[in-house]
């Protein structure tokens, strides 16, 4: 068990709680359901508790939500203009639901679900399709024009289209692989130095001294990575706005 | 297919011993995340965009609204003060102007009158300067009149006197005008 503990991977199992299979498919409602749940209820929750006071001088907690709003708006309009706010609901929405499921898994033995690639992934994909969808739709061919810069000399016109090709097609891996990774690499390295501190402060006192540099290491990557939480919430969030910004405006 | 799935999962559910893949990368749980994510994160974005979004931007909007309405009430209520202002400036300078006419009519009846009643002291002076240099002329012609009789009687006695004979009267009168015009 005690091997279990310092385990650094056991953190990114997923456990079923509900066995369901639909055909071939196994979508049994698991510990990651279970915290996709918890972020959807524990952010609807505080967004709503939040502003049930509608007031116009606002207490602390309206100012958060207002202030989540205010930034995710402004970021949005800055990267993408007006024409941009349409997709406003959706940019807020990932934005709280990565935030909030990234500092859910803050939490001490709850499970962090950004830090599995297949949901950052799934994520990263809604925003790349989202921009062709609606690039192609308001667009039409000319949103193609997107992998040809202008002013480029003739000559290296297919080169550049090859390149912004390949860089368009390495959008949804680098956003999802960048949310996943920092998650996932966080994790890790919090669960080893606190295994450390566990490990030795069992081999006595000696152990015990020793275990005080791993602790305070814990204890920094711990404000650490609730800085990570936030900032590639917000990464994720300034790249969606760029690449919604190719669709709206496809000119280079 | 299903059979793989299952034991994959199953060796998950073993506890101390972790078998199998790496967890976010063990594909047998993939239809299970990306459906809850579908749901959940369908969810939340039709919460944020019915519920939560329109909230949030209303009180926003209504602050907005408050502050503006504010302002220009705020604005209105200046220029309202500022036009009271110039109204009182206005009647202020008026009545300035209307107390400095009524001072300088007063003043110009006031001189009127003084120089009236000056005009009327010197004629009645003068006329009476007048009268005084008529009485003081007869007077003094009178008075010249009798020293021509008075030289005469004088004339007239030394004569008599000193010559012991009586001149008459027209003779001594002729002599007296006679000196009395060298």
């Amino acid at each position: 068990m005690a091997a279990d503990k310092v385990d650094p991977i056991h953190q990114f199992h997923i456990t079923k709680i509900l066995p369901i299979n639909v055909g071939h498919y196994d979508v049994s409602f698991t510990n990651s359901s279970l915290f996709m749940a918890m972020t959807v209820i524990a952010a609807t929750a505080f967004l709503i508790l939040a502003t049930s006071g509608r007031s116009m001088v606002p207490n602390r907690w309206q100012l958060v939500a207002e202030m989540s709003y205010s930034f995710v708006a402004n970021t949005l309009r800055d990267a993408a203009g007006k024409a941009g706010m349409k997709f406003f609901p959706m940019v807020f929405s990932l934005f709280m639901f990565v935030l909030v499921a990234n500092l859910l898994g803050m939490i001490p033995y709850f499970f962090t679900i950004t830090s599995h690639i297949i949901v950052t992934f799934c994520l990263a994909m809604l925003v790349i399709s989202t921009v062709v969808i609606y690039g192609i739709w308001k667009h039409g061919f000319h949103f193609f024009g997107l992998f040809v810069p202008s002013g480029v000399p003739a000559a290296l016109v297919p080169l550049v289209t090859m390149i912004e090709v390949i860089s368009f097609l390495s959008r949804p891996i680098s956003l999802s692989v960048r949310l996943f990774a920092n998650m996932l690499a966080g994790h890790i390295t919090l669960k080893v130095f606190a295994g450390f501190v566990v490990t030795l402060s069992a081999a006595g006192v000696a152990g015990m001294a020793g275990a005080v540099l791993p602790l305070a290491m814990a204890v920094a990557l711990t404000a650490l990575e609730f800085l990570v939480a936030f900032l590639q919430a917000y990464v994720f969030t300034v790249l969606t706005c760029m690449y919604l910004n190719d669709a709206i405006h496809p000119g280079h | 297919m299903a059979s793989n799935v299952n034991t994959t999962a199953e060796v998950h559910h073993g506890g101390a011993e972790h078998g199998g893949a790496f967890p976010p990368f063990d594909s047998s749980t993939f239809a299970s995340q990306i459906l809850w994510l579908a749901i959940t994160f369908g969810l939340f974005y039709v919460l944020m965009s019915k519920v939560v979004l329109p909230r949030i931007g209303g009180i926003l909007e209504a602050r907005h609204d408050k502050i503006a309405k504010d302002l220009e009430e705020a604005n209105r209520l200046k220029a309202d003060s500022e036009a009271a202002g110039a109204a009182y400036e206005k009647s202020l300078a008026e009545a300035r102007k209307k107390a400095q006419a009524i001072a300088s009519e007063t003043r110009s009846v006031l001189n009127a009158a003084l120089d009236a009643k000056r005009h009327e002291a010197e004629s009645s002076l003068s006329t009476k300067i007048a009268a005084a240099e008529t009485a003081i002329a007869g007077i003094k012609a009178k008075a010249l009149a009798e020293v021509d009789g008075i030289a005469i009687e004088t004339a007239e006695t030394l004569v008599s006197t000193l010559a012991g004979e009586s001149v008459g009267r027209d003779e001594v009168a002729a002599a007296v005008a006679a000196v009395t015009a060298k």
